[in-house]
Formats: structure tokens, C-alpha cells, sequence
């Protein structure tokens, strides 16, 4: 399962080391990840901000079954965590009894490890959710 | 546009077919169509197929297939929308049909799931996710539906056993389908002490990882008239988008692209859900069949899964769903679901569903075909005249 190009790695540092998103200026939206256009304005005009790194569990999972790259790591907590710009993504929540995941829990971001491809010698580094 | 027909049906048994190559799989499906038609040529064809390239490292298919057809040089393209591809291939040919372009246009769908083991089965699944930021964080299918899952039990008190009951429901139907993959009973006590895959979701709350192919002709319904063809019309055909992340909706609990689908096809059929006799709708996982219910209207939001406790939804019920035993039971082969959909409608149709699964006086039935965690879904409406 190779597929490592460094520029694929190295253009979402950004938003996996930073949770770098965009907001814009006229809405005050925010999205993360950037984007270049919103829902009905093709020209709207953006400005980065950072996410503060605070949310709430929205929804979650346990995963036990898992792709090739995560296996080791099986079972894990997967979240939607909704943060307190607005904003919903996935994360893993990490520092945590998988039996004490529950919505509505409060989480920060932390840099943590993903996975590694042993394939490709190379360490995937990202956002992970812990219990606040 | 122009009224356009099935004039032909064609399906492989589901299952793990490991003697059963690839473009094997598709052509005995077309053939199947070709002869129930009665036709031997096409104008053109379109193939639903997800993810050849992961699967078995072959793209290029309307090519291939064509050829192993013996029908080169006609037009022949695949087309992919994740699990919807089927129901897309459906969607291009009804297209081509109706505009007047071409006569004869086969819609199949195909996919070969099982010459890879289940860490590359599950990895090829999740690229109909967002790739960057689900499938990266280690997003799963049964993971994305899990989280739906969780979101519908918070919201509407929908509980495990509810969940259960769809798939004893479907593996019930499935039971009557010759073609079915897994055709045995299961029990709500069964479903419930299998193994957990991605909470709440069990072993037995998932659709499997399945070989298959089907096909369905489309011609005009003048065509069929000559031919002497009792046509089975398709009075609406909507597709629609929504985010491709789970996490991209403001209500995780409905599936807007269903929504609008049904809304598109209703709209052409100059219908109300509330003229659907009977449905074929895409439960991938247990969830997806209550969440797709209540998004198509034909049930009010959190009322999908008490009405499936009541057997609203049972073959004996007020609108059967899956008589075919749905993905769950009869398999899915994800780029052949689609069309797979379409072959169970025309069987209800035409009065030919195998083994006492036959609905009595069906008139009009309604398939959901759906990508991703429902970043795209089709509808597509029958009717015998």
C-alpha cells in the first residue's frame, strides 16, 4: 500500500500539525479543512485562522475492525468532533478508556502519531483528540 | 424525451465466487439481459464498477467488457460513484435511451471483491470516504454508518434491537432469493451476539464483501412493444450529491443526497412517495436502511425503526422493503448493487420473484442506491403499464 509522495505528506502539514482552516471574511464561516470556494460564492474571500483545538464528541465509534495501516492499533475511538469555531471533523480520541467515549464529552487536539508505513520507512503525524 | 423500458434482466449468484473471474462475472450477468431480451446487439453500454483498479488491478473496463461481450466497437464506459455506480450506469443508460440517442443500451454493474483479503477489502471501501481527513484518521464503512448510528440512537431513541430487526427482516427475504450470498434466517438475539465491528454495529448489522455482476437492457418502450415485451417503465430517474465526509452534514442522521434523489425522481413521475408500493433501498449497514426511510419520506424522522419492529417493512407488511433480502443478505458487490436493485423491481413487476417472495398486485416500486456514507445516491421508479 505504498503511496508516498513527499509533496502528498507535506502539503497537509498545515492543517495536521497546525488545524490551520480558512474563514470568510464576509460570513465569518469556517472551514476546515480550507477551502477555495464556499456553497453559492465562487468568490469569496478567505482569511486563515487556527483552530483553538477545543470541541465536543458530536458522534462516535469503536473501531474493531480496521484497514490494513491502523491494525495495530485496533479497537480505537473514532469521533465527529464539533469544536468551538463550528467546525466538524474526524479525529481519533486518544488518552481514553474506549468504554468512556461518550457525546457530548469535552476533547482538546493534541500532535500525535497516526501511523506508520513500514513500506514507504515513513511516520504519518497528525491531530488526535484527548478527553479535556 | 422518450418513455423508456427494461427489456431484459441478468444476475450472478452473490457470494464468493473464487472460481469466477472478474470480466467473467460481468459478461455471464449481460449475457443473461441479452437473452431475456431477446436482443443480440447494443448501441452502447455503461459499466458500474467501484473500484476494479483496488479490487483486481484492472481499469479500463468498458473496453474490457465490451470486448468479452463480443461487442466491440460499440461505446462502452465505466462509471464510478462508490457504491452508487450501479445505480449511476442505471441513470447514463435511461439517459441515453430517452434522449433519443441510441435504442439499445445495457446498464450493468460488477464488482470482484474477494481476491484480496480483508485489511485491502476494507482499505478499497474507504476510499469512497474523504481520503485526507476520514480514511487518514482511520475511518472505516462500518465506522462512518457507526457514527450515524450513534448520532440517530441520540437523537431518536433508536436502540440496537430496532437495528437488529432489518437484518432478521432481510436475511428473511434473502432466504427466498436463490442468488443471495448469505440466505440464512437469523435472529434478533443472533444479531445482537455476534461480534462487534464498530459500535453499535455487529458482525450482523453489515452488508458483506461480495463477487457479483447484474445487467439490465433499456429501449424505448415502442421497441419493446414490437419485440413483444411487456414493458416495465422508468417513470423517474434523480441522482444527488451531499458532503463527501460523514462529518460535512449538519444532520448526521439523514441522508440529504436520498433525499433529493427521491425528490428529482418523484418529481418526474409526477408522484408522491406515498404512491410507492414497495422499495429496494441500499442497507449497507442496518442503519442505512432505517436513515434512508426516513429521508425518502416513506417514514417520519425515528419512526423507521419501530415501524420495522411492527414488520411494516416484512414481505406481509404495509410497504415491503428488500424483498430481495437487500445487501445484507443478498450480497454486495458494490458497483453491481445498483443494477441489482433494478433486476429485483422488474422480477417484482413482471410477477416472477422466486420462492413465495412474489408481492401480490404490484403495480410500482422504487430502488435507492447510495455512494459513500450518502455523499451520492440514485432513485430510480418502475412501472408496469
Amino acid at each position: 500500500m505504498a503511496q508516498t509522495l513527499t509533496a502528498r505528506v507535506w502539503r497537509e502539514y498545515p492543517q495536521r500539525y497546525r488545524l490551520m482552516a480558512n474563514k470568510d471574511k464576509a460570513t465569518g464561516d469556517v472551514y476546515f479543512p480550507p477551502r477555495l470556494v464556499t456553497p453559492g460564492n465562487l468568490n469569496a474571500e478567505f482569511e486563515d485562522v487556527q483552530l483553538c483545538g477545543k470541541g465536543k464528541v458530536a458522534t462516535y465509534t469503536i473501531i474493531r475492525v480496521a484497514p490494513t495501516p491502523f491494525a495495530d492499533l485496533s479497537p480505537y475511538a473514532l469521533a465527529v468532533i464539533e469544536t468551538e469555531e463550528g467546525v466538524k471533523f474526524s479525529a481519533q480520541i486518544a488518552d481514553c478508556r474506549i468504554e468512556d467515549v461518550k457525546i457530548g464529552m469535552d476533547v482538546t487536539f493534541e500532535f500525535r502519531r497516526i501511523y506508520e508505513d513500514n513500506e514507504a520507512s515513513v511516520i504519518y503525524y497528525g491531530y488526535k483528540a484527548v478527553p479535556a | 424525451m422518450r418513455d423508456v423500458a427494461v427489456i431484459g434482466i441478468g444476475m450472478t449468484k452473490f457470494g464468493e465466487l473464487w472460481e469466477k473471474s472478474f470480466r467473467d462475472l460481468f459478461v455471464e450477468a449481460a449475457k443473461g439481459a441479452l437473452l431475456d431480451a431477446g436482443v443480440d446487439k447494443l448501441d452502447s453500454m455503461y459499466v458500474g464498477c467501484m473500484s476494479s483498479g483496488l479490487f483486481v488491478g484492472q481499469e479500463h473496463v468498458g473496453s474490457l467488457m465490451a470486448d468479452y461481450l463480443g461487442m466491440t466497437p460499440i461505446p462502452a464506459v465505466r462509471v464510478e460513484s462508490a457504491c452508487a455506480s450501479g445505480g449511476v450506469a442505471i441513470r447514463q443508460a435511461f439517459m441515453e435511451v430517452a434522449s433519443g440517442m441510441s435504442d439499445v443500451v445495457l446498464a450493468g454493474g460488477v464488482e470482484k471483491m474477494t481476491d484480496v483479503d480483508g485489511g485491502m477489502a476494507t482499505y478499497a471501501l474507504a476510499t469512497a470516504a474523504d481520503a485526507e481527513y476520514e480514511g487518514f484518521q482511520g475511518a472505516t464503512f462500518p465506522g462512518l454508518y457507526a457514527m450515524m448510528a450513534h448520532a440517530h440512537m441520540a437523537k431518536y431513541g433508536t436502540t440496537s434491537e430496532m437495528l437488529a430487526h432489518v437484518a432478521v427482516k432481510n436475511h428473511a427475504n434473502g432466504n427466498l432469493n436463490p442468488l443471495a450470498q448469505f440466505p440464512a434466517k437469523i435472529t434478533v438475539e443472533g444479531v445482537l451476539g455476534s461480534t462487534m465491528v464498530a459500535d453499535p454495529l455487529h458482525i450482523l448489522d453489515c452488508s458483506p464483501v461480495t463477487d457479483g455482476a447484474a445487467a439490465v437492457i433499456l429501449a424505448p418502450v415502442e421497441l419493446a412493444n414490437k419485440l413483444g415485451i411487456t414493458p416495465i417503465k422508468i417513470i423517474g430517474s434523480g441522482m444527488a450529491t451531499d458532503t463527501i465526509a460523514l462529518h460535512g452534514r449538519a444532520d448526521m442522521t439523514t441522508i440529504n443526497a436520498a433525499k433529493v434523489a427521491a425528490e428529482k425522481a418523484l418529481a418526474m413521475a409526477n408522484l408522491t412517495i406515498k404512491d410507492m408500493q414497495f422499495a429496494e433501498v441500499h442497507d449497507c449497514f442496518t442503519i442505512a436502511e432505517l436513515a434512508v426511510l426516513e429521508s425518502i419520506g416513506v417514514f417520519e424522522p425515528g419512526q423507521a425503526g419501530p415501524a420495522t419492529v411492527d414488520g411494516a417493512t416484512a414481505l406481509d407488511g404495509s410497504f415491503p422493503v428488500n424483498t430481495s433480502g437487500g445487501l445484507k443478505s443478498k450480497g454486495h458487490p458494490v458497483g453491481a448493487t445498483g443494477v441489482a436493485q433494478i433486476v429485483e423491481i422488474v422480477k417484482q413487476l413482471r410477477g416472477t420473484a422466486e420462492n413465495g417472495r412474489q408481492l401480490k398486485n404490484v403495480t410500482r416500486g422504487l430502488a435507492q442506491n447510495m455512494g459513500g456514507s450518502g455523499g451520492s445516491s440514485t432513485v430510480h421508479i418502475l412501472e408496469v403499464a
